[in-house]
């Protein structure tokens, strides 16, 4: 029989408020087992803690049950506190009486009598608790950032600069990210490019920092300071060791049809090609989808004119394999697709664009040297209506997103100004639900949007753009001045709405980190761990974890680094005890665990037995690798002979707790 | 077909492919027929028989012969093979050492259907085809074979027979089966009726573990109800409502590996129709995520024990399950 102590916390008024805390300490301590109970006001506290060491040491208690808030909250801590007092701290249960009780519950006589039936339950558990030590794991004191835009590359370089080696994994053919297409950046107006290509630079010599564009991550198994991961280098048919970045194959290259994605598709691009003159590598690439000798076997110019010999048209993808302490999701995000908000005619006109498309006409590298031209006929435009919240904040999110973007109203602001500035013929106007502009320096850029460069803000949104005899008849509500407008436009521009990444949630799946309902991955605490993702040792740095700005985007990459740094350099980590073991002697070899094991934690050997009569059977049985194992409990369901079970939450266990609620 | 198998049976030991037969053998009566193992051509040509009773799925069986020295050869019938199919994929039977002899089937008789139909003192029957000539005490009487059908047999899922090394009889072919009408007509009571209804029929359970033993799925080395460990190990039922939860349980426990090969019923000596428990759990899977077929095939992941993306949310199959 165990010897039990419980300790019942006041939280303040936190619990004490709304669960009678007498009463439950008086209730529990009739229950078999228990030897002493108390309530006092905040057990975390120093005093707190000596009381239940003190209690430890006077009664040689063998269990301790503290009923207080969630063990996500203070468990840790009252583990520690016990191990003190010679305890073994998996003797240790939380019954949760405040998020699960106090909080839920105004009634307090309700709310007592769940807390004396949470912490029965507990109890019961302690009755089965066994002591558990923990084992400890290596770390791998390598890191692996996932895509090389401005969040991978400043997570990247911040790791590297603390001395631990860094692989970039980005799925393009260069790193920079959406970045690199942007004009000027807010609110100071510098050019992107000016300031994060010698960032690029700096990741590309960077010794601790391996670059590897075009590739893709394939699989990733293990876990916190283990990772193993399988790349995929895909074949861009040109030796990166060799090609010197010269660009003369993608002046000669004949296929000139080629849809340039860097500038959106605005203009063309050969079928090998370098995305941008300052590309990191700068590797030239072959688009295996319109390359004509791929394709028929014809053509090899790009062999011809490559004086280094870096052609190789029989390149293939190759997988590799290799170990990382820990894993930083920054695969960032794009604007959403247009085709359901056929209302702003956007496949009916050209200058109907995107914001993102609108960075590009006005970009020096981009299709019209920098110069604002409509493309539909490569005239000046004159009147320009910008629309924001295009499929943000929509409601019912069935054709747009339910969230603010957030960056919109700063771009869209920057936009008008930039365009009046450089022509000031022009007439602009923004239409807006709302302008939201917190952020340092935020506010006062827009004011000046609209107070020094003229720009026409107007509350109320575009109702319908109809493309007419070359311009586009925009029609609009103004909700101040309570009257419809009618505006005969050159170009329309909407701040489309950004979404995660596609590729974000096949890598959730592998990395086996949780997202939000939007594809947006979730960080471990939405307040005080905002960086971290629950699925320990994956962080979260940029846009994958919900819409930003750069400079945002630049805090929280630097701060998934310091967190990186933190996990690679210790060099052991304390494994998680409370993982899952097999009776061999009822296990069948059926592989139902192996297969839901999320873990690969689970093998099989062929193990002799003793069976009737001095004979021997040889039989397939499961074993668990202890390190591996995280304890999730998903092998323990589907044994289907109860072979399987998980140390510190057995089955056993969680039937005695069930067994005391229900009593 | 008898004959053709007892020779085959007969060749399989002589040419040494095998050193045991897995088959038939007559009961006290001839509707009593039992799996057994044969070691010698005098065995087979004295016991081995093969007629219209012989349902019993010999895969489970295999579980342990398949285990022993040497290889055995077995009759499978096509509702068989997907048993022997579904206990490779658990590991459970070890495949070299079992030469699998497929043997088409037209659907095996219930015993009770032909005391119905007013045929007593069966002392014999012939005929593969669509009519059986019955020897009776009072004489031969000639029945159609599909009135006096078991009923597992009158919604045959397939005559197909999978992964054997050789077939008697001819391949056959998926059917169309309308095996799932039952469970509709359970689906479509309330939940007071339904309830009624199991409880009815349960109630009757003498808990002989007769369905348990005849089960290819339930195969554990240990089973949880013969594991004082489990918490639902056999002991003095405190009420009769407890003892039912046994089939639940169970059907809980097959969800996912059942092939539908309806031995449970075919054994139960109290007539529970318990596979339609385990229909109900197909039924659903199929619905859930797709269809699916236990012991189909080699490769393919039981959906229960398989993660997909596109898997329906907790929150939907709640949802889906109040509605009823």
């Amino acid at each position: 029989m165990q010897k039990i102590g419980v300790f019942v916390c006041w939280c303040g008024s936190n619990i004490a408020a709304t669960v009678d805390v007498q009463a439950v300490s008086d209730a529990l301590a009739k229950e078999p087992g228990v030897v002493f109970s108390t309530n006092y006001q905040y057990m975390c506290s120093q005093a707190g803690q000596d009381m239940i060491q003190d209690t430890i040491k006077e009664y040689g208690l063998t269990g301790v049950v503290v009923c207080s808030c969630s063990p996500r909250m203070h468990e840790a801590t009252f583990r520690k506190t016990c191990e003190k007092a010679g305890l073994n701290p998996y003797m240790v249960e939380i019954a949760n009486i405040r998020e699960q009780c106090s909080w839920i519950h105004k009634d307090k006589e309700t709310g007592t009598e769940k807390a004396i039936i949470l912490g029965r339950a507990a109890i019961a558990k302690v009755h089965l608790n066994a002591p558990l030590t923990a084992g400890q794991s290596p770390v791998t004191k390598r890191a692996l950032v996932i895509g090389g835009g401005i969040a991978g590359i400043q997570t990247a370089l911040d790791i590297a600069e603390a001395g631990f080696p860094v692989d970039i994994v980005e799925t393009k053919p260069t790193i920079g990210g959406k970045m690199t297409q942007i004009d000027k950046t807010f609110p100071t107006l510098d050019c992107a490019a000016c300031i994060l290509t010698p960032k690029m630079v700096d990741a590309a010599q960077n010794e601790n920092i391996n670059i590897l564009s075009y590739s893709e991550v394939e699989s990733v198994k293990g876990f916190v300071g283990n990772f193993t991961v399988t790349i995929r280098r895909k074949a861009r048919y040109v030796d990166e060791t060799k090609c010197t970045g010269c660009g003369l194959c993608t002046e000669k290259c004949p296929q000139k049809k080629v849809p340039n994605e860097f500038n959106l598709g605005l203009d063309n691009r050969r079928a090998i090609y370098i995305p941008f003159a300052q590309a990191v590598p700068k590797v030239a690439t072959i688009d295996p989808n319109y390359c004509t000798m791929l394709k028929t076997g014809k053509c090899g110019v790009c062999s011809k004119v490559c004086t280094a010999g870096a052609i190789d048209y029989k390149q293939q993808d190759e997988l590799i394999e290799r170990e990382y302490g820990a894993i930083v999701a920054a695969t960032g995000f794009n604007p959403i697709s247009m085709d359901k908000f056929d209302e702003f005619a956007y496949s009916q006109s050209p200058d109907v664009v995107t914001s993102l498309e609108f960075e590009r006409l006005m970009n020096a590298a981009g299709p019209t040297g920098g110069t604002l031209l409509r493309p539909s006929d490569g005239t000046h435009p004159h009147t320009l209506v910008f629309v924001q919240c295009v499929g943000s904040r929509c409601d019912g999110g069935e054709k747009g997103k339910p969230y603010c973007s957030k960056i919109c109203c700063m771009y869209t602001a920057k936009h008008a100004m930039l365009t009046r500035e450089k022509y000031p013929d022009t007439d602009v106007y923004v239409f807006y639900i709302d302008v939201r502009t917190p952020g340092k320096n935020f506010d006062e850029f827009y004011r000046r949007a609209v107070e020094e460069y003229g720009v026409h803000y107007i509350k109320g949104m575009v109702g319908k753009v109809v493309p007419e005899n070359g311009k586009l008849k925009v029609q609009a509500s103004d909700l101040l001045g309570g009257q419809q407008l009618h505006i005969d436009a050159d170009m329309v521009v909407l701040a489309a709405a950004i979404e995660p990444d596609k590729s974000a949630r096949p890598l959730a799946t592998m990395l086996t980190a949780s997202m939000d309902t939007n594809d947006f991955f979730t960080e471990a605490h939405p307040k005080l761990r905002p960086v971290e993702s629950p699925t320990a040792g994956v962080f979260l740095s940029g846009a994958c974890q919900g819409p930003k700005d750069i400079p945002d985007t630049v805090a929280q990459a630097g701060a998934a680094a310091a967190k990186v740094i933190g996990l690679l350099s210790k060099d052991q980590l304390t494994c998680n005890p409370c993982v899952a073991n097999s009776n061999e002697l009822m296990c069948n070899g059926c592989s139902a665990c192996e297969k839901v094991c999320p873990y690969g934690a689970i093998t099989y050997i062929d193990k002799d037995f003793r069976g009737p009569n001095r004979t021997t059977l040889r039989r397939r049985v499961a074993q668990v690798n202890p390190a591996v194992c995280q304890g999730c409990g998903a092998c323990t369901v589907a044994c289907p002979s109860g072979a399987m079970d998980l140390k510190g939450f057995s089955n056993a266990q969680i039937m005695a707790e069930v067994d005391a609620i229900c009593k | 077909m008898q004959e053709l198998i007892k020779a085959k049976a007969v060749e399989l030991l002589e040419n040494g492919v095998c050193d045991r037969v897995l088959g038939w053998k007559a009961g006290e009566f001839f509707y009593d027929v039992t799996p057994a193992v044969f070691r010698s051509r005098e065995e087979i040509e004295k016991d081995f028989v093969f007629g219209p009773f012989c349902g019993a799925n010999m895969s489970k069986y295999l579980i342990a012969e398949s285990r022993k020295e040497g290889k055995i050869a077995a009759f499978l019938k096509p509702c068989d093979t997907y048993s022997f199919q579904q206990l490779q994929k658990e590991h459970r039977i070890r495949r070299e050492n079992v030469y699998a002899v497929g043997v088409q089937c037209e659907g095996m008789c219930d015993i009770d259907a032909m005391k119905a139909a007013g045929i007593k003192g069966i002392l014999g029957a012939d005929g593969d085809g669509g009519t059986l000539t019955v020897h009776t005490l009072y004489g031969d009487k000639s029945v159609e074979r599909k009135t006096v059908l078991a009923e597992r047999c009158k919604c045959c899922k397939s005559k197909k027979l999978l992964g054997c090394d050789e077939i008697i009889g001819g391949q056959g072919e998926e059917l169309e089966s309308n095996r799932f009408a039952q469970v509709e007509k359970l689906e479509a009571m309330t939940p007071d009726e339904r309830f009624a209804f199991w409880r009815g029929e349960l109630s009757r359970c003498i808990r002989c573990n007769a369905c348990r033993n005849v089960c290819p799925a339930c195969s554990c080395e240990k089973c949880v109800f013969d594991n004082p460990a489990s918490g639902v190990e056999n002991k003095a039922a405190a009420n009769s409502f407890e003892e039912n939860l046994f089939h639940v349980i169970r059907a809980f426990h097959v969800a996912g590996r059942c092939t539908d090969c309806g031995e449970c019923s075919r054994v139960c000596p109290q007539h529970i129709p318990l596979h339609l428990l385990n229909r109900k759990f197909i039924k659903d899977i199929n619905e859930l995520y797709g269809d699916y077929q236990a012991g189909a095939d080699m490769d393919t992941r039981p959906p229960l024990v398989n993660f997909q993306t596109d898997d329906p949310e907790p929150s939907v199959v709640h949802e889906r399950g109040s509605e009823q």
